[in-house]
C-alpha cells in the first residue's frame, strides 16, 4: 500500500508545487501567497543565521575578561545588528511568512485580497533587508542600538554614514509590513470562507490578525520619529537638537509608543502557533477558546499604554512610573490567562510529544520564565536596580528566544510538511530541541546573575575580579551549543525537503482547514470554497464539513480543470521595490538616484496598477 | 484600474478596497496624530524666533511680527472644504452617469469631468496657497532650520500638503481615466476610495487648522 502509494504522491510533489511553474523568473514574479511564503521563510532563515553570527561573535568577545576579538568601534555596529536583524529580518518575517503561508488556508480562501501588493511587501522587506545589513561588512553599519536613541544619533554625535544606513533602512522595512498588514487585515475580514465567523478562526489567524492592527497603529509612529531625524540628519531641523530647546526625551517616547507594541508584534505569531500545535498534538480543541481571543485582543489594547516603562531611569515623576508600572503589571494577567489555557488544553489530553510539541512546552516554559523577571522590571524601584544591566538582556531574550524563537520553530515542525509535502525527520529534531533547550537556558541564564552583580549591556569588555567570569564564559558556551543546534536544524530542514517522508493531506491528525487540502496544497488552494461549521472542521464538523474536505483533499487537478481564475504573475511588485529602495538610496550615494528612482518608481507603479490581476471572469 | 476581488466571494459583501483603504486611514491618523502632537509639544519650547503668535525681537534688535497669516489659511481652509463638496459631487455624477440629464441643472450636476476637475483646481489652489504661505515666510526669515516652530510647522504641514499633492495626481489620472473611457457606475468604487481619502486629507486639514493657526 504504503510502495504504491508513494511514487503517485512523489509524482504529485513535481508536478503541482504552487503551480506548474518553475525557474528563477516564476520567483520573481509571482503573486501565490503560499510561494511568497517561502520566500519570507528562506530569507528571513537567512538573516537568522546573519544575525545569530553577530551574536556569536559577540559571545566570543565576552567570553573571558579584556577580550580582543573585535574592537569597540566593531562591538558596538554588532549589537546594534544584532538587535535590528533579529527583530526587524528575521522573527518579523518569519511570523510573515506564517501570515503569508498560513492565513489564506485557515480560512478558506484562494490567496490574500492583494496579491501584487504581498509580493511587493517580500521585495520591499529583501531589498531593505539587504540594505541594512551590507554596510557591516564594509565597517559602517548601524552602531546605536537597535533602539537607536536620539539626541545620540543625531550628527553632531553620530557623524558617519553608520546611522543613515539604519534611518533609511527601518523607514524602507515600515513600508514593507505596512503594506502587508493592510493586506492582511483585509484578507481576515473579507475572504473568509462560508460559515467561517470571527468566532470560529484558527487562533492562530486571530493573533495574526490582532498584530496587524498593532502594526497599522504603531509603524506610522516610528515613521514619524525617524523621518524627524532623517530631517535632522540631512536637512538641519531641530527636533532633537537640545541646544536648540528640544526635549530630549521626544525620540524615546515616540520610539517607544512603537517599540513595546512591536515586542506584542513579534510574540503574539509565536503564541498564536503554539495555540495550533497544542491542540493537534494533545487531541484536544483549545482550552477556553473566547477567552484566548479576548485575552490576545487585551494584550493588544494595553501593549500601547505601557511604552514608558523603558523610561522609568529617566526621571518621569511618580505618577508617570505609578501608571505605566499599574498598567504594565496588567498585561501580566491576559498573559498568564494563555499560559493557564494551553496548559489545560494538554490536561487529560492524548498527548504526543514530536518535535513541534516539544518546542511548544518549551515555549510555555521559558516564556514564563522571561515574563516573571518581565514584572519584576515593571516594578520602577525593582527596574531602576535592574535597568541597562544583563538582567534586561536576559529577560528579553527568555520571552524572545525562549517565547518567540521557540514558537516559530514549533510552527516550522508543525507546518514544514504541509509546506513541502515531507516531514521533517524527527530524531534530528529532537536532538535540535534538545540542544537548542541546553544551550538557551545556559546562555541566558547566566545573564540574570551577571546582571544582578552589575554587569551593564553594551560594554564591549570588562575587567576580572567583579564575579562576571564565569557567568560569561557559561553565557558563551552556551551560545557556542545554540550554534551548533541551528546548524542541525539547517541540516534536518535541507535535506528533509527532498528526502523526508511523504507528508500526504494531514501527517498530524490535527482538526483545522489547512489539513483538508493537499500537501503541498495546489495553487488555487481550495477545489471548492468549505463550507465551516465548526473550529475544528476534521474534529468535529458535520457532514457539510467532511463534504468539503473530501472534494478539496483530491489530488491532481489543476486551476483550469475547475474553472478557477488565477491571478497572472508579475513582475512589476518587485520593481516597484526596487526602485523605491534605489529612491530611499540616493539619499546616501547620489541625489540623481533619488529622481531615477521616483521615476521609475511612479511609472511602473502606474503600470501596475492599470494592468488587470487577472483574466476577465465569464 | 483592476478589480482584485470582482466576481469573487467575500465574507462581508463588500469589495476588499474598501477594507484596505479604511486600514490605510488608521494608519494615517497615527502618522498625523504624531506630527501634530510633536507640534504642540513643541509650542512655546523654541529658543529663537519667529513665533506663530507672538512678535519678537532678536537680541541684534531685528523686529518680526507674528508670523501666521490667518486670513490667507482660513481662505485656503475653505477652499479645500468646497474641494471635498466637489468631491461628494464627483461622486454622485459617477453613480448616476446613466441616468437621463434632462434639464441644464441635471447635465451641471451629472457631469464627473466637471466636478473632478473642480475637486482638482480647488486642491491646487490649497497648495498654492500653501507655496505662498511657506514662500513669505522663509522671507520673513523662517525656515525648516530656524527654530523647533519652523522645524515642527514645515513638517507637519509639508507631510499635509504632500497628502494633498498625492490627491491631485489621483484626481487627474481619474479624470485620465474620464477622457479616455468614461466613468460609470463600475467604476463607483475606484472614485469612492479616492474620495474617502480626499475627505479624509481635508478632516486632517480641520484639525491642523484649528490646532496650529486659531488657538493661541
Amino acid at each position: 500500500m504504503a510502495t504504491t502509494a508513494a511514487p503517485a504522491q512523489a509524482a504529485h510533489l513535481n508536478e503541482h508545487s504552487y503551480g506548474e511553474q518553475s525557474g528563477i523568473w516564476s520567483w520573481l514574479t509571482t503573486v501565490d501567497h503560499k510561494r511568497i511564503g517561502v520566500l519570507y521563510l528562506f530569507t528571513a532563515l537567512t538573516f537568522f543565521l546573519i544575525g545569530g553570527l553577530e551574536a556569536e561573535i559577540i559571545r566570543m568577545q565576552l567570553q573571558g575578561p579584556n577580550g580582543r576579538v573585535v574592537s569597540a568601534e566593531f562591538y558596538n555596529q554588532l549589537f546594534t545588528m544584532h538587535g535590528t536583524t533579529m527583530i526587524f529580518l528575521a522573527v518579523m518575517p518569519l511570523s510573515a511568512a506564517f501570515f503569508n503561508f498560513l492565513i489564506p488556508l485557515q480560512i478558506g480562501a484562494r490567496d490574500v485580497a492583494f496579491p501584487r501588493l504581498n509580493a511587493f511587501s517580500y521585495w520591499v522587506y529583501l531589498f531593505g533587508g539587504i540594505f541594512i545589513t551590507l554596510p557591516i561588512l564594509f565597517n559602517v553599519a548601524p552602531n546605536g542600538g537597535w533602539f537607536g536613541y536620539a539626541p545620540l544619533t543625531t550628527k553632531p554625535f553620530a557623524p558617519g554614514l553608520n546611522i543613515d544606513f539604519w534611518v533609511i533602512g527601518l523607514q524602507i522595512l515600515g513600508v514593507s509590513s505596512l503594506a502587508a498588514a493592510f493586506n492582511f487585515i483585509t484578507t481576515i475580514i473579507n475572504l473568509r470562507a462560508p460559515g467561517m465567523s470571527l468566532m470560529r478562526m484558527p487562533m492562530f489567524t486571530w493573533m495574526s490578525f490582532v498584530v496587524q492592527f498593532m502594526l497599522v497603529l504603531a509603524f506610522p509612529v516610528i515613521t514619524v520619529a525617524l523621518v524627524f531625524l532623517l530631517f535632522d540628519r540631512f536637512f538641519g531641523t531641530q527636533f532633537y537638537e537640545t541646544a536648540a530647546g528640544a526635549d530630549p526625551l521626544l525620540w524615546q517616547h515616540l520610539f517607544w509608543i512603537f517599540g513595546h507594541p512591536e515586542v506584542y508584534i513579534l510574540i503574539l505569531p509565536a503564541f498564536g502557533l503554539v495555540s495550533e500545535v497544542l491542540p493537534t498534538f494533545s487531541k484536544k480543541p483549545l482550552f477556553g477558546y473566547p477567552v484566548m481571543v479576548y485575552s490576545g485582543m487585551l494584550i493588544g489594547v494595553l501593549g500601547f499604554g505601557v511604552w514608558a516603562h523603558h523610561m522609568f531611569a529617566v526621571g518621569m515623576g511618580p505618577i508617570g512610573d505609578s501608571v505605566f508600572a499599574l498598567v504594565t503589571m496588567l498585561i501580566a494577567i491576559p498573559t498568564g490567562v494563555k499560559i493557564f489555557n494551553w496548559i489545560a488544553t494538554m490536561v487529560q489530553g492524548q498527548l504526543r510529544f514530536t518535535t513541534s510539541m516539544l518546542f511548544g512546552i518549551g515555549l510555555i516554559a521559558l516564556f514564563t520564565i522571561g515574563g516573571i523577571s518581565g514584572v519584576m522590571h515593571s516594578s520602577p524601584p525593582a527596574d531602576l536596580q535592574q535597568t541597562d544591566t544583563y538582567f534586561i538582556v536576559a529577560h528579553f531574550h527568555y520571552v524572545l528566544f525562549g517565547g518567540s524563537i521557540m514558537g516559530i520553530f514549533a510552527g516550522i515542525y508543525l507546518y514544514f510538511p504541509k509546506i513541502t509535502g515531507r516531514l521533517m525527520n524527527e530524531k534530528l529534531g529532537k536532538i535540535h530541541f534538545w540542544t537548542n533547550f541546553v544551550g538557551m537556558n545556559l546562555t541566558f541564564f547566566p545573564m540574570h546573575f551577571s546582571g544582578m552583580l552589575g554587569m551593564p549591556r553594551r560594554i564591549y569588555t570588562y575587567d576580572s575580579g567583579q564575579g562576571w567570569d564565569t557567568f560569561n564564559l557559561e553565557s558563551s558556551i552556551g551560545a557556542y551549543i545554540i550554534a551548533v543546534a541551528t546548524l542541525i536544524f539547517a541540516y534536518n530542514f535541507l535535506t528533509s525537503r527532498k528526502r523526508g517522508e511523504i507528508a500526504g493531506p494531514n501527517p498530524w491528525g490535527a482538526g483545522t482547514l489547512e489539513w483538508t487540502i493537499p500537501s503541498p496544497p495546489p495553487d488555487y488552494n481550495f477545489a471548492v470554497l468549505p463550507t465551516v461549521t465548526s473550529r475544528y472542521p476534521l474534529w468535529e464538523g458535520d457532514e457539510r464539513d467532511a463534504e468539503s474536505a473530501r472534494i478539496n483533499s483530491q489530488e491532481g487537478k489543476t486551476a483550469a480543470d475547475l474553472h478557477i481564475v488565477m491571478p497572472y504573475p508579475s513582475i512589476k511588485p518587485m520593481i516597484v521595490a526596487g526602485a523605491m529602495v534605489i529612491m530611499f538610496s540616493g539619499l546616501i550615494f547620489a541625489k540623481a538616484l533619488i529622481f531615477v528612482g521616483a521615476a521609475v518608481m511612479v511609472a511602473s507603479l502606474y503600470s501596475w496598477l492599470l494592468s488587470p490581476l487577472e483574466p476577465e471572469h465569464h | 484600474m483592476s478589480a482584485p476581488t470582482a466576481g469573487h466571494y467575500t465574507a462581508t459583501g463588500l469589495d476588499s478596497r474598501k477594507i484596505a483603504i479604511w486600514a490605510f486611514i488608521g494608519s494615517e491618523c497615527m502618522l498625523f496624530v504624531s506630527l501634530i502632537s510633536t507640534y504642540l509639544i513643541y509650542k512655546g519650547r523654541s529658543l529663537v524666533g519667529p513665533y506663530p503668535h507672538e512678535a519678537w525681537t532678536s537680541p541684534s534688535g531685528q523686529h518680526f511680527n507674528p508670523i501666521l497669516n490667518i486670513p490667507v489659511t482660513s481662505f485656503s481652509t475653505f477652499v479645500l472644504l468646497m474641494s471635498s463638496l466637489a468631491m461628494v459631487l464627483a461622486l454622485a455624477a459617477v453613480q448616476n452617469k446613466e441616468l437621463p440629464k434632462r434639464t441644464f441643472g441635471e447635465r451641471v450636476l451629472g457631469s464627473s469631468k466637471l466636478w473632478l476637475w473642480m475637486t482638482a483646481l480647488l486642491g491646487t489652489t490649497f497648495l498654492a496657497c500653501q507655496a505662498y504661505e511657506f514662500t513669505s515666510f522663509v522671507h520673513e526669515g523662517l525656515t525648516i532650520r530656524t527654530n523647533l516652530f519652523g522645524s515642527s510647522f514645515f513638517t507637519l504641514t509639508g507631510f499635509h500638503g504632500a497628502h494633498v499633492t498625492a490627491g491631485v495626481i489621483w484626481l487627474l489620472t481619474l479624470l485620465a481615466i474620464d477622457y479616455r473611457r468614461g466613468l460609470g457606475p463600475k467604476d463607483e468604487l475606484n472614485v469612492d476610495i479616492a474620495a474617502l481619502y480626499w475627505h479624509f486629507v481635508d478632516v486632517v486639514w480641520i484639525a491642523i487648522f484649528t490646532l496650529v493657526y486659531l488657538i493661541k
